[in-house]
């Protein structure tokens, strides 16, 4: 890393990028005006692979763009230049990535649903992919665990197990079954395994015994789960990043010269995106979803308030083979193409599944392609809505209290093992979904970006929805470890893009309700702070069950919202209650939701074919489509 | 302004070619520098440790691990076989010891006092790296390996199933339009690498097994063919360790595609050659396609090496269109607009035109295009 000689006052030109397994994207953020703001993007295809072999190869075609598009010169003799000087050279580089597969992780602990879980929450949190969890009670033998441990090929392996003080026994006989088994790294002989330690800290010198002889890199951090009670995931967090540079970094072709680039650790980039949501959830003391989709993988982040004041719980899930192109067949293979096609509008004659599949395979094998007709666009919209389906459902599975908890109600009750393992996301209480990776960032109408977020993560009650604009959460995530008013300032001005709110009713009284009253509606428009909107204008009406309507609200507007539900919906004042709450415009407005949730489409194809093609026309999500195609009668 | 790099697969008919050959442990390297090899030599070979049983004797005994290793008629570094006394109980007053028998073969190779646990190491597995192409040594990898190099007709494609295997190019079409149908397929192309046209059917796969050809080489398949011949559904492109009795290579793409007419040709030129082919495909974190390898002749004049010159989009450079709605079309670039456009989809990209053999051009998003080798 190139020494940091300016003060953050000094620094006025900011060159960010982001690698990731497809595409390198690069950010200009220059003071401008008294105050930072991204100004311009750049972006190339990802050079980990042959030919070239060297990621920087990527990161400078990346800047090259900047370049082209500023009209300023940042490279020389295919460096970077520092500091700037008029337009010339920057202040500061900055980079994340995820590319050439991110980094892969063994996860070992001794119960699955406790040291275990708290292991893979601490890789996950890290930004690893983890491969698998190994645990005594996972209901494997051990010579299956040895040859699965065998199979694998991670870069690194975190074990833990035990709380402090505790049984030593099992921790050391999975390092046992570990040692022996010598996983292999993806990257060959000449690379070292990293083994972290985070376990009961009475066993450390029997693992110790346990690797001895073996060519691994031995770590030993704190126990990640003390006491039952409490985890303590930093230290192992930390311990995982700093060897993911040490080792795997390192290994990855042109990382070395990367990392000599820039200003700040190269952080991995779900580990980015994770830090800053944590920032938005903690200052604006609200409940966050994010999600990243991505070639490969499709990261869920979640921050809900805790049960202590205050506290806020995050979690992120890495759905390692849901992604929109090298994954796209699985998605296809998990959810079949039935569950797919149930979200396309279009004259099922256009739609002949043997030519889907190929199609999908083709974008397998061929990820940088785009759709170019309407009708592929639309095809790979319902792909992506099946992959944040499936993510979303892992994340809530994951996403829990601590399991294995036990609690006491009362003096002199016995004590229960109730409410440890109930999932922490709840879609009422959620306040702000946040959408990025290509599919969703760069859907060509922000209409077809916000139902993308309703259908897949059905919010209920108010959720306002916004759109990381051009994908720089992870930019700004790192840029926050170096320049904390920068990143604030480009996130709160630049980086996220407000769709709307999306208003959506909770309960579902089944198909035989369709076309009954549902809720009514009153929205106020309020006084813009601008002055330019004096407000008072607004929209009432009633939505039938099954329906949706968009209400224009423009980005900056607020509005004032009364909903009176029918008997069985809920928004969130408890069912049939009325509630009025201020919401905020976005690019796309308000959405009102009446579908109800769980939301179900029709099992015959051809009536849920109508009922998408009526709630496609309703959020005017492809309005050049030619009619003939969706064939509706 | 900035380049476009639009990477391409490769199909040349003469190239200088090196392949690493290294096993996945350290071992013995069996060749020397300068040494000519052919396709099927072993080059260097180890062992790999044996598969590990761990057994727990401190539960099977019911003994505290600490007072396993007291119990053991065995000791570590010991060769144990099934059936063999491997531990005795403590009894009653030292009366009435059970045996415990391994159930297992191979050395003790630890017992642990924190445990109870022994690890018993089954025997060593072999492991050879064959050269794989026949041609050169020309670098020794201490204890690893070597590297091959040799002049060569290379051919990759873009997909494929099934690892290394070798056979004689045998041709099953006349041109690269025509399907590869079972009833192309002869008991005469035993062993052989089997070029089909366009796309191939599951019943030529089938038949190819049955007549035991080595590899189907085709311009395309039907993924939902793809899928009954795997018996599942290929989630994630990684392939190469299918044991299917055959390896497919498909040139093109998934569908109805035909094999682009350059690389037909070229095959058709290789007929009766001895190739070298690899199935395996891995498309991100280490690219790998899928490719077929011939050795040039000594006496194959004429065939200039050809330059290779990767990511350049430039006017009049050959492309191959690699999505739908012209999916497989091969045409020239006839211009590089330098702002982006608005497609059908909405999306906004940038473009460029191709002029299609036909003659028609077409606009396409250039992330939609791929370099062939002209």
């Amino acid at each position: 890393m190139p020494p940091l000689d300016l003060t953050p006052d000094q620094i006025k030109v900011i060159l960010a990028t982001d690698c990731g397994s497809t595409t390198t994207k690069a950010i200009l953020i220059q003071y401008v005006d008294g105050q930072y703001r991204q100004t311009h993007r750049g972006e190339a295809p990802t050079t980990v692979e042959a030919p070239f072999a060297d990621v920087t190869m990527g990161v400078l075609n990346a800047i090259n763009e900047l370049e082209d598009l500023s009209g300023k010169k940042f490279i020389e003799n295919g460096r970077l230049i520092h500091p700037h000087n008029g337009n010339t050279g920057s202040d500061i580089y900055i980079s994340t990535s995820s590319a050439g597969g991110g980094l892969q992780m063994l996860v070992a602990g001794v119960v699955r649903q406790m040291t275990a879980e708290s292991a893979k929450r601490a890789a996950l949190g890290a930004g690893a992919i983890v491969m698998d969890v190994i645990a005594s009670n996972d209901k494997r033998r051990p010579h299956e665990q040895i040859q699965r441990i065998r199979d694998l090929r991670p870069d690194m392996i975190l074990l833990s197990g035990g709380t402090d003080g505790g049984n030593t026994t099992q921790v050391v006989q999975i390092a046992e079954l570990i040692a022996p088994a010598k996983p292999q790294p993806r990257f060959g002989g000449r690379y070292t395994m990293p083994v972290i330690y985070a376990g009961n800290t009475d066993a450390r010198e029997a693992i110790k015994d346990a690797f001895k002889g073996e060519a691994v890199d031995l770590a030993t951090v704190e126990n990640l789960r003390p006491v039952l009670e409490r985890e303590n995931l930093g230290p192992a967090r930390d311990a995982i990043h700093d060897l993911f540079l040490e080792h795997v970094m390192a290994h990855a072709p042109g990382y070395d010269k990367l990392m000599s680039w820039t200003h700040a650790s190269i952080m991995p980039t779900p580990g980015a995106v994770g830090n800053i949501l944590q920032t938005i959830a903690r200052m604006q003391k609200i409940n966050v979803v994010g999600v990243d989709i991505g070639g490969a993988t499709t990261d869920v982040f979640s921050v809900f308030e805790g049960k202590e004041p205050g506290e806020t719980v995050f979690n992120r899930t890495v759905s390692a083979n849901l992604g929109m192109s090298y994954s796209i067949s699985n998605v296809c293979a998990e959810t079949g193409m039935k569950n797919i096609l149930r979200w396309v509008h279009l004259d099922p004659k256009i739609m002949d599944e043997r030519e889907l599949r190929n199609r999908v395979k083709n974008k397998m094998i061929r990820p940088t392609t785009i759709p170019q007709t309407q009708e592929a666009l639309i095809f790979e919209q319902a792909v992506a809505r099946e992959a944040l389906r499936l993510a979303y459902i892992q994340h809530k599975e994951f996403a829990t209290t601590l399991k294995g908890v036990q609690q006491q109600r009362t003096v002199g009750d016995t004590f229960t093992q109730l409410a440890s393992g109930q999932t922490i996301v709840d879609n009422m209480k959620l306040d702000l979904l946040v959408a990025s990776g290509g599919v969703l960032s760069h859907a060509p109408r922000m209409n077809q970006t916000a139902m993308l977020l309703i259908d897949a993560f059905e919010p209920e009650g108010f959720t306002t929805l916004a759109k990381d604009s051009i994908f720089m959460m992870p930019h700004l995530g790192v840029l926050a470890e170096v320049h904390p008013k920068a990143s604030l300032e480009v996130f709160e001005k630049d980086c996220l893009i407000y769709l709307g709110t999306c208003i959506a009713a909770k309960g579902a009284p089944g198909a035989g309700k369709v076309g009954r009253p549902c809720f009514s509606y009153e929205i106020k428009r309020l006084p813009s702070p601008s002055g330019r909107g004096a407000g008072g204008e607004g929209d009432s009406g009633d939505m039938l069950y099954g329906d949706v309507k968009l209400i224009p609200l423009a980005d900056g507007e607020t509005a004032n919202v009364v909903i009176e539900p029918a008997r069985g919906f809920d928004f969130g004042a408890g069912p049939g209650k009325r509630i009025e709450r201020t919401v905020k415009g976005g690019t796309v407005g308000i959405i009102l939701d009446a579908r109800g949730r769980p939301l179900r489409l029709p099992e015959d194809r051809e009536q849920g074919r109508r009922m998408m093609a009526k709630w496609v026309e309703a959020l005017g999500m492809y309005p050049e489509m030619k009619r003939e195609a969706v064939a509706v009668a | 302004m900035a380049q476009a790099y639009t990477p391409g697969l490769k199909v040349t008919a003469r190239t200088t070619h090196r392949v690493r050959r290294v096993l996945p442990i350290a071992g013995e390297v069996l060749v020397k520098q300068g040494q000519k090899v052919s396709a099927k030599d072993i080059v260097a070979q180890t062992f790999m440790p044996g598969e590990i049983t761990p057994v727990n004797l401190a539960n099977i005994l019911s003994l505290p691990p600490a007072d396993v290793r007291e119990c053991l008629l065995k000791k570590q570094g010991d060769r144990i076989t099934i059936g063999e006394p491997l531990a005795h109980s403590k009894g009653i007053f030292g009366l009435f010891k059970n045996e415990y028998k391994s159930k297992h073969e191979g050395t003790i190779e630890n017992i642990s006092d924190v445990t109870g646990q022994m690890i018993i190491r089954g025997a060593p597995i072999p492991v050879q790296v064959l050269a794989y192409m026949a041609g050169t040594v020309v670098e020794i990898i201490p204890d690893e390996g070597c590297i091959v190099e040799a002049e060569v007709s290379f051919i990759q494609g873009i997909f494929g199933i099934g690892g290394e295997t070798f056979g004689r190019i045998v041709m099953a079409c006349k041109d690269h339009t025509q399907e590869l149908h079972e009833d192309l397929i002869k008991d005469s192309m035993r062993g052989g690498v089997v070029i089909g046209g366009a796309r191939v059917t599951a019943e030529a796969i089938e038949q190819a097994v049955k007549v035991g050809a080595a590899a189907i080489v085709s311009g395309g398949i039907d993924d939902h063919d793809l899928k009954e011949f795997l018996g599942y559904d290929l989630g994630v492109a990684i392939t190469g360790s299918e044991q299917k009795g055959i390896t497919i290579i498909v040139t093109e793409g998934f569908g109805e595609i035909a094999m682009a007419e350059r690389t037909f040709r070229l095959l058709h030129s290789l007929e009766g050659s001895e190739a070298s082919v690899n199935g395996a495909t891995q498309i991100r974190a280490g690219v790998m396609r899928p490719e077929i390898i011939v050795p040039v002749q000594e006496d194959a004049a004429g065939l200039a090496e050809e330059k290779f010159d990767p990511g350049q989009l430039t006017i009049g450079r050959p492309v191959r269109i690699i999505r739908d709605p012209w999916f497989g079309l091969i045409g020239k670039v006839a211009g590089l607009p330098g702002q982006p456009a608005v497609l059908e989809s909405g999306s906004k990209a940038r473009v460029l035109e191709v002029r299609l053999d036909s003659g028609d051009s077409v606009v396409i998003p250039r992330a939609n295009v791929e370099l062939i080798e002209g």
